[in-house]
């Protein structure tokens, strides 16, 4: 009760509230006394308890809407507006991840913001900071960037305020920039470089050179990294150039004129967004493609419906969702029936990256019946599995990585599209815990809780 | 790859990218050179008329129709963008000015993406210019080739007028000194409307020929917008010639850069203005005194 007190709770009418509750803590269900309960048993911490005090809680992403990574971003906020959606109307689907949701979070709805971070780590900080202070968000969320991602990770960690990545496929991200605060949903370079080497090694055989394009920030290097490790330990591919782009880049010329003169056989395509797109459509201008095979490790929204599937037909990707999946998985076709009818397009694997992100906390929340952030943090490191629109799958407790599969497609001829968006070809689902490295392989150390 | 076949490639790159670099900035630098207004809407103007052309194309299935239906619209949009809004912004400082056009470049863009969303679009070259041409050292894109050619012409258009037409010594002595060609009775403000049409047009036009290479998006304008205002400083504010050779150092920095490394290839871009700024502060065609 001291600590009610302490808290604030000054008026005779409020002690006398936060008096009867707690009194009345052993005949209620735990769910309507958690708020009161907390409060005695926590000091206040990050936005709680304050962004949980009244009907509605906050959460808030920072999103690309502008810039390379535009397109990728607003599928993005699709998926998270549905998930929210779903939290707060109980939808089926949601409760098949998270049973204990009912029309809103622990009695509470949702609320979503959204900002426009361009892609830019220091405009996503600045807008998250403003929606802590303002809103007293409980979640951030955001990046279509790794970039984004470490730095939100950190400033989560710093603020003390829960936060789960968007798209991020740099090894960092839950490797040596971990933290105790931040959790990822998707796959990213190593289990990517895992699933699709042996893939690409039986494809096109062994003792091929390799070029690479490499966007020039965390994600492109350590995806370059973990693929060229494995291409040259299992398959003795040789890199014979790696070609490192500024993100944002429109003209490619120079950068496949150097392939051009390369000898590769073979092109590993890391860059994203826009810079892939525009990659892929001038690497067939200057006639590389398909004299040499282009390679997607990393999985690109959108990529074939920009390009066209001409550009794609036959090219290799890893992703971590595509639609047709929804023949293999109950939820993966519950997810894709919603996100069409609501949006009138099948969803990107970002969109359902971002779903998944929020459904998964909507489990935590409800499961720990708490929004005291080392309680939600505590309930994801139980590692306790459950199913997802990819099958079973749980959280790795050293690094706050979601243990999942990784999908590898291949593009297809146009002649063999079924529909205007059947553009891959899924080959296999390749299970999760064999692609990942050691928990401390990338040098995770998560930090404090409190 | 530093070897001499990737050096001449890459030089060709340089030059193919320099045109365009020049064309673009040409059209900034005389509307900067004659109305004092520095136009930060020039990059949403080379997106426009990128998507005019495309939408054009999407229509008739004629890229000829499409490159006049960019160009000519962005000269419109120039027109009135300038006697609705910008000609009230002359007589005041310039960071109105530099405000009220980043303003605008923001509406355009967010304009576009409204109605045509943020994918990319594609506007496919004429049948006859597409496909590999061998030129020796390598294969380069029959494309890219006629584009060279196609911007040459152009800047070649753009001098005629400039420097062998009336209008164009109007417009060349505005630069110099804009009170006194008023005070000779020559109505300066017609030839500032024509200037920033002028200026305008050859935006939308960079735009719509730069289609079938960078395949079009509401941010397309944004980073060829850093390169331009980097070509101008380099060539000189205000300077046709500058602005053309600017262009094509810039181009070459950037390809011949990325042979070695192309991490650095715009540092060095940037490094070559610090140099230009601080060994000719006015250009290396610019007239030294000239705002």
């Amino acid at each position: 009760m001291s600590q009610i007190l302490k808290l604030g709770a000054v008026s005779r009418r409020k002690l006398l509230q936060a008096g009867v509750g707690v009194a009345s803590g052993a005949l209620l269900p735990p769910t309507l006394t958690t708020s009161a309960l907390a409060v005695g048993d926590h000091p206040s911490i990050g936005t709680w308890p304050e962004g949980s005090k009244g009907d509605t809680v906050s959460i808030a992403a920072a999103v690309p809407r502008t810039g390379t990574y535009a397109v990728q971003g607003e599928d993005e906020l699709k998926g998270w507006q549905l998930a929210v959606e779903h939290i707060n109307n109980g939808d089926p689907l949601l409760k098949k991840i998270a049973p204990k949701v009912d029309k809103g979070l622990l009695g509470k709805k949702v609320n979503l913001l959204a900002a426009d971070s361009a892609a830019k780590p220091n405009q996503a900080v600045q807008e998250i900071q403003t929606f802590i202070n303002q809103n007293k968000i409980l979640l951030m969320t955001g990046s279509t960037s790794s970039a984004v991602a470490v730095a939100l990770n950190k400033f989560a960690q710093r603020e003390r305020v829960l936060y789960v990545t968007g798209i991020s496929g740099s090894n960092d991200t839950t490797g040596k920039d971990c933290v105790r605060y931040g959790f990822r949903q998707n796959f990213y370079g190593e289990t990517a470089a895992n699933a699709i080497g042996p893939v690409l090694v039986k494809a096109y055989g062994k003792g091929k050179k390799a070029a690479f394009m490499t966007p020039d920030y965390t994600y492109g290097h350590t995806v370059t990294k973990s693929v060229n490790d494995y291409l040259t330990k299992n398959g003795g591919w040789t890199q014979v150039t790696d070609q490192v782009s500024p993100l944002g880049t429109q003209d490619f010329s120079q950068y496949l004129t150097n392939i051009a003169n390369s000898g590769a056989d073979v092109i590993v395509n890391v860059n994203w967004g826009r810079d892939a797109v525009l990659s892929v459509q001038q690497a067939k201008q200057f006639g590389l493609t398909p004299k040499m095979q282009m390679v997607i490790p990393y999985q690109i929204p959108f990529l074939a419906k920009e390009t066209g599937p001409e550009l794609t037909e036959g090219v290799y990707a890893a992703t971590d969702f595509w639609w047709t999946l929804e023949d293999k998985y109950p939820l993966a076709k519950m997810f894709v029936d919603a996100f069409y009818k609501k949006y009138n397009y099948r969803p990107e694997w970002g969109a359902n990256n971002a779903y998944m992100s929020f459904a998964i906390w909507a489990r935590m929340v409800s499961e720990a019946r708490s929004f005291y952030p080392p309680d939600v943090i505590s309930q994801y490191e139980k590692g306790e599995k459950f199913d997802s629109t990819v099958g079973e799958v749980y959280f790795r407790r050293e690094d706050h990585q979601l243990v999942r599969p990784v999908v590898i497609v291949r593009g297809k001829k146009p002649s063999e599209m079924k529909n205007n968006e059947d553009y891959w070809e899924v080959l296999e689902v390749v299970p999760g815990e064999p692609l990942m490295q050691k928990p401390d392989a990338f040098g995770c150390n998560l930090g404090d809780y409190t | 790859m530093i070897n001499w076949p990737n050096f001449i490639s890459q030089c060709f790159n340089g030059l193919v990218l320099g045109a365009l670099l020049a064309l673009i900035s040409s059209g900034l630098t005389i509307i900067y050179g004659t109305l004092g207004v520095l136009n930060l809407a020039h990059g949403a103007m080379f997106m426009l008329g990128g998507y005019a052309g495309w939408l054009a194309y999407s229509y008739t299935s004629s890229f000829v129709v499409a490159v006049f239906a960019g160009a000519i619209f962005v000269m419109i949009v120039g027109v009135v963008m300038e006697r609705v809004i910008i000609r009230h912004f002359y007589s005041r400082p310039h960071e109105d000015q530099l405000l009220v056009t980043f303003g605008l470049g923001i509406v355009f863009v967010e304009a576009i993406r409204f109605f045509f969303g943020g994918l990319s679009k594609a506007v496919p070259p004429p049948s006859f210019l597409a496909g590999i041409t061998p030129v020796g050292f390598m294969f380069y894109p029959t494309y890219r080739l006629a584009l060279l050619g196609i911007v040459v012409i152009a800047l070649l258009a753009l001098y005629l007028v400039l420097y062998r037409t009336r209008i164009g010594m109007i417009v060349r002595a505005g630069i110099e000194d804009s009170m006194m060609v008023g005070s000779l009775g020559i109505d300066v403000d017609k030839i500032f409307m024509l200037v920033f049409g002028i200026g305008a047009m050859a935006a939308g036009f960079a735009g719509i020929i730069n289609a079938p290479v960078v395949s079009i998006a509401p941010d397309v304008g944004e980073m060829i917008l850093v390169q331009t205002f980097v070509v101008v400083v380099i060539g000189g504010v205000g300077s046709f010639p500058g602005a053309v050779l600017g262009g094509l150092i810039a181009g070459q920095i950037i390809s011949i850069t990325s042979m070695f490394n192309p991490g650095y290839s715009y540092v060095m871009l940037f490094v070559a203005m610090t140099l230009v700024l601080v060994l000719r502060p006015y250009g290396l065609l610019g007239t030294a005194g000239r705002e």
